[in-house]
């Protein structure tokens, strides 16, 4: 145990110093620290916060390295090098060493990135304010990479994580205390600032924006170009969709890193449910609230009220049940909605946060000319509103049993 | 400064800094939002407001033993008013882009806290000279706000500064846009002002530990 004394002697050299809650926090990351509180009773419970971040960042990394495998796909799909997967989620085309390492070189600079920009910031805070560097963003480092597009640049990368740990989290006073979900601030920043590298179909796909320059310069030729529109794009223009509803399903199609596959996000959520650390209750509540938003487009389509020459019709004709497969959407409920700190408290309160996250986000989804999905706003609205719910939860718990109260004394 | 007394000066310096009316007080900014887009328009708004709340000042303390106090709200906004209209007038006259720029905001300045409050508070209570110093120092500490919002949001969201390109042709690509930079379109937005404002106003209160309020 050289690295455990190691770290234990640092951290006691620095003990009192400015730079103490560094070595603290390599400490206790690595090693559970002996110090306990030494007055009173106590109860000592295993899901630490530590636990309770580490559980999540193991639901993600499936997710991370499909992430890598679907980048280089994608890539290897539009130059032409591998034909499209027909044959299930095992198929041998996918799973490639070379898929993987196209992916790998690309994804791995965005967590180096998003971990070293966004801890850097937590060191400053800690040391300037002088208290523990908190475990909070560990799982939002992790969760990033996930959510941006693939060939995002990285110094963009590194302005919005600056931005949203610094604007989202340390100005409420750190983990615990924000109010909107610090990752995807980070998303919906780079979104505003930079709407060109966030939408489209050349961002998708690893090199695709590369490459369009080079053309222009007259560097390659132009019969190289390639470029991949996520499925929520090429309904919103109206096309044809190309994908089948497993390619959907296993995750085989263009999108954010890592929020593509619904199947190993459904597996994240049963991990989540079983471990007790995701509430089951959001993620219900949200599909729920998805499906009733899908199920009324559909209507309104079948009924006739939206003609075909609507801009609105293709995502209103989409079959509801198939919005859950497709976009951010699987991802923001499992992973996003059901952040702690950010969501409802209250069971009722959790409920209605839930629901309303998958109906605005499917509305959000069919009407935003701009940019075809909605799960990013739609969470960040309903993190605002979250409190609120609760209070009116809370306040009619209160209203009730002083009914009850009164009829018993009565 | 020999020309004006210890206090008088203060008049001036106080709003500048320690009890700015937009970053302490918290007044003005809608307009402090909304066309600090650019910075000529962020200088234009402040020196528009410079005029209105000097002479506004100087009038209302010049009539403040006639003002009958029940209607005084009344006479304050025809004092503004008819001030803002002379700013309106002249902007379309010598400045018509500008003024398009500005649209309904110069209007706006009829109904912008500072001017009020200062009117009621200062004016009304001091003598013309007095008034005019105290209209100057606020008019200055709400237009020294506006321009380092608008330089910051100018700077970053279009790259330019009054118009000129400070940074490279991002068409062309020079200068910072041949590394791959891009402009912030997100500082154009509304509430990347608010953000700018609430980061001066974290700047200063950190430096300053009197201006921090107990809670």
């Amino acid at each position: 145990m050289a690295l455990k004394d190691n770290l234990h002697n640092l951290k006691e050299k620095f003990k009192g110093t400015k730079m103490a809650p560094v070595f603290g926090a390599f400490h206790t990351f690595l090693y559970l620290p002996n110090d306990t509180t030494n007055s009173g009773g106590h109860i000592r419970g295993a899901d630490d916060l530590k636990r309770t971040m580490n559980m999540v960042i193991m639901a993600l990394v499936p997710l991370l390295i499909f992430g890598m495998f679907n980048a280089g796909y994608q890539h290897h799909v539009q130059t032409g090098e591998v034909a499209r997967v027909t044959s299930g989620f095992f198929s041998a085309e996918f799973w490639t060493l070379a898929n993987f390492w196209v992916g790998f070189l690309k994804i791995i600079p965005l967590v180096i990135v998003s971990y070293g920009v966004g801890l850097g910031v937590e060191f400053l805070f800690a040391i300037k304010n002088n208290h523990e560097v908190e475990e909070g963003y560990l799982v939002t480092g992790m969760l990033v990479p996930l959510i941006v597009p693939i060939d995002i640049p990285l110094w963009m990368l590194a302005v919005a994580v600056i931005f949203g740990v610094v604007i989202g989290k340390e100005v409420f006073g750190g983990t615990g205390m924000n109010i909107l979900n610090p990752a995807l601030l980070i998303r919906a920043f780079l979104f505003f600032a930079y709407p060109t590298w966030m939408s489209g179909d050349k961002v998708w796909v690893a090199e695709a924006v590369e490459r369009t320059k080079e053309i222009a310069d007259g560097v390659i030729p132009a019969s190289d170009a390639i470029s991949g529109e996520t499925v929520l794009g090429t309904l919103a223009q109206g096309q044809e969709v190309i994908y089948s509803t497993w390619d959907m399903f296993y995750g085989f199609i263009p999108g954010s890193v890592g929020e593509t596959s619904t199947l190993l996000i459904l597996l994240g959520a049963l991990f989540l449910i079983f471990t007790k650390i995701g509430s089951w209750r959001i993620m219900l509540s949200s599909v729920v609230g998805a499906l009733v938003m899908g199920l009324i487009f559909n209507q309104v389509t079948a009924l006739g009220w939206i003609g075909e020459s609507s801009k609105f019709y293709a995502l209103m004709n989409t079959e509801f049940w198939h919005h859950l497969l497709l976009g951010g959407f699987a991802f923001g409920a499992i992973y996003m909605a059901t952040d702690p700190v950010t969501a409802s408290q209250t069971n009722k309160g959790k409920w209605i946060y839930g629901f309303l996250i998958g109906f605005i986000s499917i509305m959000i989804r069919v009407f935003n000319p701009a940019y075809p999905e909605g799960v990013m706003l739609a969470i960040l609205l309903m993190n605002v509103f979250a409190p609120t719910i609760d209070h009116y939860v809370v306040q009619g718990n209160v209203k009730r049993r002083m009914k009850r109260l009164k009829a018993k004394s009565a | 400064m020999g020309l004006l007394s210890k206090k008088d000066a203060k008049l001036i310096t106080d709003p500048l800094a320690d009890n700015n009316p937009v970053t302490i007080q918290v007044l003005g900014i809608c307009s402090a939002l909304a066309i600090t887009a650019e910075l000529e328009a962020s200088i234009v708004m402040a020196i528009a407001v410079l005029f209105v709340l000097a002479l506004g000042n100087v009038v209302i303390s010049l009539m403040r033993n006639i003002i009958p106090s029940k209607i005084r709200i009344i006479v304050q906004l025809i004092v503004v008013a008819t001030l803002v209209i002379i700013v309106d007038l002249v902007l379309k006259a010598f400045a018509y882009e500008l003024s398009k720029t500005l649209s309904v905001f110069v209007g706006l300045i009829i109904t912008n806290c500072i001017i009020m409050g200062r009117f009621e508070a200062f004016a009304l209570a001091n003598t013309p000279g007095k008034a005019f110093l105290d209209g100057i120092g606020n008019a200055a500490g709400y237009g020294l706000i506006l321009v380092i919002v608008g330089f910051f949001r100018e700077l970053l969201g279009s790259g330019t500064l009054l118009g000129m390109q400070v940074l490279g042709d991002p068409i062309e690509k020079t200068g910072v846009y041949a590394f791959g930079y891009e402009n912030n379109g997100f500082m154009l937005l509304a509430p990347m002002a608010l953000i700018t404002l609430g980061i001066i106003i974290w700047v200063q209160r950190s430096r300053n530990e009197a201006l921090i309020e107990d809670h």
